[in-house]
């Protein structure tokens, strides 16, 4: 709760539905889930670096059903975080502000991202480990 | 009384209310046109160290590229998530002693993150380079 009484914006549900609400919030959620799954990274290099038996547990977690949807998550999380940072990118350029443009871009960071993760884990499937 | 002795020109020297300017603006996105090539880089290697059992995903991390890279891609995000969840703090935690302790607590699992990691890349490649596989 806040400690200063400051004045509020209005509250969001005044505002009719939009993408650009929805990429930027889901945004920030996937940019906090690729923070926690960077951590599993460095879990598994330490893991690597300590030798087989750790390395073991890892792969265990990694192909338990629990591990496989963490991973299909970050990998989702990558995809959009990747495709809607290089549209806000190119935002910061001063490119792409015409609302058709604009709508268009968050789209395209939807669908794509989930494209690419389609893609990614048809590499996993095809190519046998996971 | 105290007089206003600092130039205008010096107040606004880019020192907003953060003190840094565009400074962390800049970072973040610097930091962020690194990660779209290390992004994609770190996919493929995944995907390669998938079909390998430990020892040839050793010496996959190992090979001096792949070392150089994967250092190279720790800093990067490890930063690059510092900076993103500070802002993420600074707009949803309203109470000075919680926001506080967020941004000190984030800083600190950031940095211990990056540095166990990139200790743990450079252990792979001294030790897998000296068993000479």
């Amino acid at each position: 709760m806040p400690a200063n009484a400051r004045p509020l914006s209005p509250h969001l549900s005044v505002y009719r539905w939009q993408i650009q609400m929805m990429t930027s919030i889901v945004h920030r959620a996937t940019g906090i889930a690729l923070s926690v799954g960077l951590l599993l990274v460095a879990w598994v290099l330490i893991a690597l670096a300590s030798g087989p038996d750790a390395f073991a547990t890892v792969a265990a977690f990694c192909k338990s059903w629990i591990g496989m949807l963490v991973l299909i998550g970050f990998t989702w999380s990558l995809a959009f975080h990747l495709l809607n940072g290089i549209r806000h990118l190119w935002q910061d350029l001063g490119i792409g502000y015409e609302i058709a443009t604009f709508v268009r871009a968050g789209w395209i960071a939807v669908i794509g991202s989930i494209l690419l993760t389609a893609l990614v884990w048809y590499c996993v499937m095809t190519r046998g480990g996971a | 009384m105290s007089a206003q002795y600092r130039t205008p020109l010096k107040i606004a020297n880019g020192l907003g209310s953060a003190k840094s300017g565009v400074h962390h603006f800049m970072i973040q996105r610097v930091t962020a046109v690194a990660l779209i090539g290390l992004g994609l880089w770190i996919v493929w290697i995944a995907l390669e160290a998938l079909q390998m059992d430990y020892a040839a995903a050793r010496a996959l991390i190992a090979k001096p590229w792949n070392a150089v890279l994967m250092i190279v891609f720790l800093i990067t995000s490890f930063w690059h998530a510092q900076l993103g969840l500070q802002v993420i703090v600074e707009d949803y935690v309203h109470s000075k002693g919680l926001e506080l302790a967020s941004q000190i607590a984030i800083k600190f699992v950031c940095f211990l993150g990056a540095a166990a990691s990139v200790l743990a890349v450079i252990r792979i490649a001294l030790t897998t380079a000296s068993l000479g596989s």
